[in-house]
């Protein structure tokens, strides 16, 4: 038998989501105008861009909530245009998103939101269900006190945690996280960061993460992509960013916060 | 990668082993949990036991949870478990769940007699309680209009504007259909029934009162409940969820002046419009059959019309309208301010609009019948 460490070197040269060409529209306005990206397994991908570049229209493209005009995705080695309705639930099952409002379903306890896929998907008794709610919620930092409460009796900050714990309910290979630390106060987003470095260690997770958060970026994400003018203009490490001489590139990277955060 | 779990039972020297194999994982957690509840029973039969996981391939939150478990209930069985062989990419999932305490349960809530009682206390409690918010909106709507009557400058007449072609502009063509076709049917029964005794012509008489008096005012106000009063408590009620009308109270607006006061005014105005067109509609279309499915010719009806009704049957129908209105657009406020956060609760707030809408319609209807029979309108 392999050892699992192994499995995940083996593994990490594997392309999880191939994005090749796609071009959106909304109207006349071109938001994404032939782009490509590769998502490594086990990678976290931190992916940046100036705000209405098309950041998040990207991520609800991938996820097929919004229409593309042309090209090509694949996840999982799936094409999802092509792909039969239950091969398109077999991928969804194993990708979770959080989405930037957490989107909890709002008349669903917490506990129900976090085991409402699980229960969807498998058939397991309630007291693992219990469980295994319990489990989540400790993970993203929450006590099991808050199970019974309705999402709008949660603070801003909570409501995040709720649906990372969702999103991770059926321990998926892939999640997306739209600005995941947006929201968190300071220590809560390096906790979070921390959670998703080890959940990535601990079960091979592949991260696509939304962010502006420099902490993020710098402790938490192995690769980082650039969105602009619907392309993505630049990819690599922290330190390829840094040594980039395109001029949003140079401003984020060695702004007044940035030089802040990296000292 | 994916293969089948197990958990296997080895006896080393006097130590018993349980040996984990395969994906622990999501998956599979049907099967897990009846394995574990099977190695479960194992509980006090020997002083130690250790759980193998070194030939564990996959393991996640559940397979990791579903060990700790079994640790847990053979530790409480007065054995001593512990966990061997943990990969170092594995060690930390394992750590994060020794830290779940046991889940609290969901409370279940019991149905007994004084909670059932309790309830319709609760019910009757809320009846008055919605009369109170009523009088309450009123007399809120009443102080805003004064306040704008003082400064005129502060009427939002554009927003007055914009809610009075959505509740009277768009709904004429619905309307008068829906009031023609009933003006159809009330001629068409009443010269079916009068036919036998020879009394076709008093079709128009009742066709004439009916509808200027009753059937107009309130099918019109019944249909603006429905399609206006649910628009106004769910506009109203999302701007509650996403915290639009907090935002606005902390700018120093007045919610009623600005979102609630247009919204009555223009159903105000709206309703006596479109319940002179419906009364139109539906003596057109009961004139209409009178004509084609009676005999009645046209002018015969004018006549009969002119002398059957007077001005006062039109008054009657005309005067309640705005009552109606402000009955409606009230109702619709109220409910449309008392949405809570979730989706749900919009839902019944939309619905509890329309039903109290139609509801308290109708009570004013019966209110104005007693009061035109004793002033002899």
């Amino acid at each position: 038998m392999a050892q699992p460490a192994s499995n995940v070197v083996q593994a990490r040269s594997e392309d999880i989501i191939r994005v090749r060409d796609i071009t959106v529209q909304f109207g006349s306005t071109r938001v994404l105008d032939g782009l490509n990206l590769d998502v490594k397994r086990g990678e976290i991908l931190g992916f940046v861009g100036p705000s209405g570049a098309g950041k998040s229209v990207l991520t609800r493209t991938i996820i097929g909530l919004v229409p593309k005009v042309s090209g090509s995705i694949e996840v999982f080695g799936v094409d999802l245009d092509g792909a039969s309705s239950s091969a398109r639930r077999a991928v969804e099952r194993r990708w979770g998103i959080l989405f930037q409002q957490g989107a909890l379903f709002s008349s669903l306890t917490v506990r129900q939101n976090i085991q409402f896929p699980v229960r969807e998907y498998l058939k397991v008794s309630q007291r693992l269900l219990d469980e295994i709610m319990v489990a989540k919620l400790g993970m993203v930092g929450l006590r099991p006190e808050v199970a019974d409460r309705y999402p709008s009796e949660l603070s801003g900050g909570m409501i995040k945690r709720v649906a990372l714990a969702r999103a991770l309910a059926l321990d998926p290979e892939l999640v997306f996280l739209d600005e995941p630390t947006s929201g968190l106060d300071p220590i809560g987003a390096g906790d979070f960061d921390e959670l998703v470095r080890t959940l990535q260690r601990t079960l091979g997770l592949t991260v696509f993460m939304v962010t502006h958060d420099l902490d993020s970026l710098y402790t938490a994400c192995d690769r980082i992509a650039v969105l602009g003018n619907g392309k993505i203009i630049a990819a690599g490490s922290m330190a390829d960013m840094q040594a980039s001489q395109h001029p949003w590139l140079r401003q984020y990277f060695h702004g007044k916060r940035a030089r802040a955060v990296m000292g | 990668m994916n293969a089948d779990p197990t958990l296997q039972r080895i006896a080393r020297d006097n130590a018993l082993a349980l040996q984990a194999a395969g994906s622990w994982t999501a998956g599979f957690a049907p099967v897990l949990e009846t394995m574990v509840a099977e190695a479960e029973k194992l509980a006090g039969s020997r002083s130690n036991i250790s759980i193998d996981v070194s030939q564990v391939s996959k393991l996640d939150t559940f397979g990791a949870w579903l060990i700790e478990r079994l640790r847990r209930s053979l530790t409480q069985g007065g054995m001593e478990a512990q966990i061997a062989g943990l990969s170092v990419d594995y060690a930390s999932l394992v750590e994060e769940v020794q830290r779940v305490k046991s889940a609290p349960a969901a409370e279940i809530t019991q149905v007994t007699i004084s909670g059932m009682l309790a309830q319709i206390g609760r019910t009757v409690a809320g009846i008055v309680g919605t009369i109170v918010g009523l009088i309450d909106m009123l007399g809120a709507v009443l102080a805003a209009s004064a306040r704008v009557l003082i400064h005129p400058r502060s009427f939002r007449l554009p927003s007055t504007v914009h809610h009075l072609e959505q509740v009277c502009w768009r709904a004429v063509p619905i309307i008068v259909l829906i009031t023609f076709l009933i003006g159809c049917i009330i001629a068409q029964q009443g010269i079916f029934h009068f036919r036998r005794f020879g009394a076709d012509i008093f079709v128009v008489d009742m066709l004439g009162v009916l509808v200027l008096r009753e059937i107009g005012v309130l099918l019109v106000a019944i249909m603006v409940a429905g399609r206006s009063g649910s628009a106004y408590t769910a506009e109203l009620g999302s701007m509650k969820m996403r915290e639009e009308i907090d935002a606005l109270r902390t700018m120093g607006f007045d919610p009623i002046e600005i979102l609630i006061l247009p919204r009555m005014l223009a159903l105000i105005i709206a309703l006596p419009i479109l319940t002179f067109l419906g009364a139109m509609a539906a003596l057109y279309g009961g004139g209409l059959v009178a004509w084609l499915y009676g005999g009645v010719d046209p002018e015969a009806f004018l006549l009969r019309l002119r002398d059957s009704i007077s001005i006062n049957h039109f008054t009657v129908g005309l005067v309640k309208a705005p009552v109606m209105a402000a009955v409606i657009g009230i109702v619709a406020c109220v409910e449309g301010l008392a949405v809570q956060g979730s989706a749900e609760s919009l839902g019944q707030h939309t619905t509890a609009s329309v039903v109290k809408g139609i509801f308290f319609v109708i009570v004013m209807d019966g209110v104005f019948a007693i009061f035109f029979a004793s002033i002899g309108m």
